[in-house]
């Protein structure tokens, strides 16, 4: 529970563990007290006790004390509820933004220079402010050791905002069910040190496309498209079916496709590729489901498309 | 009261009252609501064994990190089901259609409800809607929405979550020809002399839930007939792509769903008000502060939909009302517990196994309405929404909650339904058994919440695991219990001994007409001169 974190894990976590303490402490202190009288009285006037019941038709002034107790109590709940929670709704005007995307079933975080990850890095004690963007179907982001969360809905410009007080490695979960890798859907948070944090946001050679280095090989360069974009929670390397066919055994071959309500036999070429990959619905291999992938033209540049291909070419020899 | 003047005519009981009509005819073809009470309540056993073997089915897949048993795929699929069945084929229905069926009429001294047919046709209309559900499972594969339908995914995922949708909108009807039965019952065929505050507390809550039932079902209804265009069509309410908006579906989706939570659980608040009167010997204790709260539920209940949608982005001033009135609906369940365990204050209580399903259903609906608070609250909800926690939580309050009632409510009507009884010892076996099973299993939920384990998951962290293996654990000794609570329930209605005419002292009209009824319950409908709960 929350005693397994750190209370500075950032700056919620103490408004919203107090609440938890005060509606927790009230809630444990009824349920325990009204338990412990049902028993007392279960016990004390049981038939062969207490042969003879006596009569109690009821009592306004008990019924005003059981309204008015508990409604003052609920209210000091709602307050610290309130309390715990309204600083979440207010993002400070100065702050980094990182830019959540969120797609079935990865996330990606892209820095104001442009560097993406499939990570989210985070420099110790400063606020960060994170817009989120779902690319296909409700999604929500939720970093439990921080208590925060917020949905990310297609089409709607949110944000959530927080400031890592300790450095380290917390989960990252996608709660808002989103279909068959649901539960995959999961990642990190890195909180570094500020300048741990400058040098890494920096280094933008490492994860960026064909200019990255010219010993790697460019099938390989090509799975690290594949990779960055999150293709792997849908397309299998090994020939499972997955949501959407697998990388091996296609290149070369026919297949059959669905496009509108015909079937058709096509050829898997270069064409056939950034087809699928651009417009990805036009095609449907027979046996998979229409309107589970979303075009990623934009994302992925008709050099990366090539690079793909050699992935393909080289796992299918 | 009820006059026993007949004595001299044999007492034909509605079970032995055929119309001339053979074999299962005596069943599907009559409009005698005690008999329509066990149509319901039979297809619903036939329903639960289903939803539960689904739901043993995930525990067992979430014993261990990792595939154990099916795929996500499967997974999915199986906590949909599941979903769609307990909640609309089982919880919904539930007591309004079975104990209200039978008891209401008897209750407040009328031959039947007062349309009949429309009753039997409610019933029929349950049925097709669950034949939609078992459609759904075919072709292109079961649903695997989540009992939701949350917007867009519901439009783009392949399997067949619309024929689950018009099921749910079918069984919709079911409720509403119900509840509009229900209310005209209350209000036109009450025996003369029963007034208002004459009437049991049973009654009481059906005809909240009645109210319930006919306001806020046909808002699902429209809710699922757009989903049906949307998917059909493409027409765009809900999918952003074309200017919709999916939290229009959501608040849509709980402007029904929300009040549904007291369609399920007020009937049980009647059941257990019910019961404990006549095991304590005492007249209830506020029998109008229950009665208001009852009323207060039922209309509060409508306005705190949206605390389901806490981290969805609705504006600040929506969040402060939302959730401050999540905590008013909050103070009326806390009445009735107050009173109830007021009502065993100088009683001469005898713990039969009815009274024993009571008291354990007042700590178990405790627990659920008290983690609930947790809930309601912003900041805590913020941490809480969408992980293990509110699973727990609404299976407290919904299998807890309704199934404790409903459990002490067939031991505790028994002897009217079938003039039989049961066998004592294994129904109290079954109750401890479940009951120790039900804790264990749910229990752990709320520490993996807290931890951040989120729902939906047919994979989970190592760091989960513990708590898993002692929920799936839970699981199957809480089957146990089922297992012998049902056994000795239809074995004991097929041949327990004869039940005694009163067997619990109870004082509302049901007791005081032979057991089981006759087809029109009342050879002579009485005239009421006093309150019920008068045990002196």
């Amino acid at each position: 529970m929350y005693t397994a974190v750190p209370q500075e894990a950032s700056n919620f976590v103490a408004g919203v563990d107090l609440a938890f303490m005060v509606i927790l402490g009230i809630s444990a202190f009824f349920l325990i007290g009204l338990t412990v009288v049902m028993i007392v009285f279960i016990h004390k006037y049981r038939k062969d006790k207490h042969p003879k019941a006596v009569q109690n038709e009821g009592s306004t002034k008990l019924e005003i004390i059981w309204t008015a107790v508990p409604l003052v109590l609920v209210l000091v709940m709602f307050y610290f509820g309130w309390m715990g929670w309204r600083p979440m709704k207010n993002p400070p005007d100065e702050a980094m933004h990182v830019t959540a995307i969120a797609r079935m079933w990865n996330f990606q975080f892209q820095y104001e220079n442009g560097k993406t990850s499939d990570t989210l890095y985070v420099p110790l004690n400063e606020p960060v402010i994170l817009d989120l963007v779902a690319l296909d179907v409700l999604h929500s982001l939720y970093i439990p050791a921080f208590r925060v969360k917020e949905d990310m809905v297609p089409g709607q410009d949110k944000v959530m905002w927080f400031i890592p007080g300790s450095p380290g490695e917390f989960d990252l979960f996608c709660t808002e069910y989103c279909g068959l890798e649901h539960s995959y859907m999961i990642t990190s948070v890195i909180v570094m040190p500020k300048e741990e944090f400058d040098a890494w946001v920096l280094d933008t050679t490492a994860v960026e496309g064909p200019a990255a280095g010219a010993d790697v090989s460019l099938a390989d360069q090509g799975w690290e498209v594949l990779r960055k974009n999150g293709c792997n929670a849908c397309h299998s390397q090994d020939g499972s079916k997955l949501v959407g066919p697998s990388y091996l055994g296609g290149w070369g071959n026919t297949r059959t496709v669905v496009t509108g309500r015909d079937e058709r036999e096509v050829a898997m070429d270069e064409e056939y590729v950034m087809r699928s990959i651009y417009e990805p619905n036009a095609d449907v291999v027979k046996g998979y489901n229409k309107g589970l992938m979303l075009s990623y033209e934009g994302m992925v540049s008709e050099e990366e498309v090539k690079l793909i291909v050699e992935y393909l070419k080289e796992l299918n020899e | 009261m009820t006059s026993q003047t007949s004595e001299s005519k044999v007492h034909k009981t509605y079970l032995e009252e055929d119309m001339g009509r053979k074999g299962i005819f005596k069943w599907i073809l009559s409009t005698d609501h005690k008999r329509i009470a066990l149509l319901y309540l039979y297809s619903m056993m036939v329903w639960f064994t289903v939803g539960v073997v689904l739901g043993l089915l995930m525990k067992l897949e979430l014993i261990a990190p990792g595939k154990t048993l099916m795929g996500p795929q499967a997974y999915n699929a199986t906590f949909t089901v599941h979903g769609v069945i307990m909640i609309f084929l089982i919880v919904i229905p539930g007591l309004p259609a079975v104990f209200g069926n039978f008891l209401l009429p008897i209750q407040i001294g009328a031959k039947d409800v007062a349309f009949p047919r429309l009753n039997l046709f409610s019933w029929y209309i349950y049925v097709l809607g669950s034949i939609l559900v078992i459609i759904s499972l075919f072709g292109n594969g079961p649903p695997d929405t989540g009992w939701t339908f949350y917007a867009p995914y519901s439009f783009k995922t392949g399997t067949n979550m619309l024929p689950a949708a018009l099921g749910a909108f079918v069984l919709g009807f079911s409720s509403i020809l119900t509840g509009l039965n229900f209310i005209v019952t209350i209000h036109r065929m009450r025996a003369p002399g029963m007034t208002w505050m004459k009437m049991p507390l049973f009654p009481w809550s059906i005809y909240g839930t009645a109210w319930i039932q006919l306001l806020a079902t046909p808002i699902v209804g429209i809710t699922l007939l757009m989903v049906a265009g949307e998917r059909i069509l493409g027409i765009g309410f809900f999918d952003p792509a074309k200017g919709g908006d999916p939290l229009l579906y959501q608040h849509l989706f709980w402007i029904y769903s929300h009040p549904a939570v007291y369609i399920m659980i007020l009937p049980a608040m009647g059941a257990i008000s019910e019961i404990i009167p006549t095991f304590t010997r005492k007249t209830i204790f506020g029998y109008k502060a229950i009665v208001i709260s009852t009323l207060a539920i039922a209309f509060v209940g409508y306005f705190v939909w949206a605390h389901h949608m806490f981290t969805s982005g609705m504006s600040g001033t929506a969040l402060f009302t939302f959730s401050i009135l999540t905590f008013l609906v909050a103070i009326p369940s806390a009445i009735k517990v107050f009173n109830w365990i007021t009502t065993m204050h100088k009683g001469s209580i005898s713990t039969e196994v009815p009274f024993q399903w009571a008291a354990s259903f007042i700590f178990i609906f405790m627990i659920g309405g008290l983690t609930g608070l947790v809930l309601g609250a912003l900041a805590t909800d913020v941490h809480l929404h969408d992980t293990a926690f509110v699973v727990a939580h609404f299976h407290f309050i919904v299998f807890g909650g309704v199934g404790f009632a409903f459990f002490g409510a067939i031991h505790y009507w028994f002897p009217v339904i079938y003039g039989r009884m049961y066998d004592n010892s294994w129904a109290r076996t079954g109750w401890i058994v479940f009951f120790i099973g039900f804790v264990t299993l749910y229990g752990p939920m709320f520490y993996l919440g807290m931890k951040g384990m989120p729902r939906r998951y047919f994979d989970y962290l190592e760091e989960f695991h513990g708590p898993n293996i002692i929920s799936t654990f839970g699981a199957l000794v809480m089957i146990t219990g089922l297992v012998i609570i049902v056994t000795n329930l239809i074995k004991s209605a097929r041949s327990g001994p004869i039940a005694p005419h009163n067997p619990w002292g109870g004082t509302n009209l049901e007791w005081r007409i032979k057991s089981p009824p006759s087809l029109e319950n009342f050879d002579e409908i009485p005239v009421i001169d006093k309150a019920t709960y008068k045990f002196d």
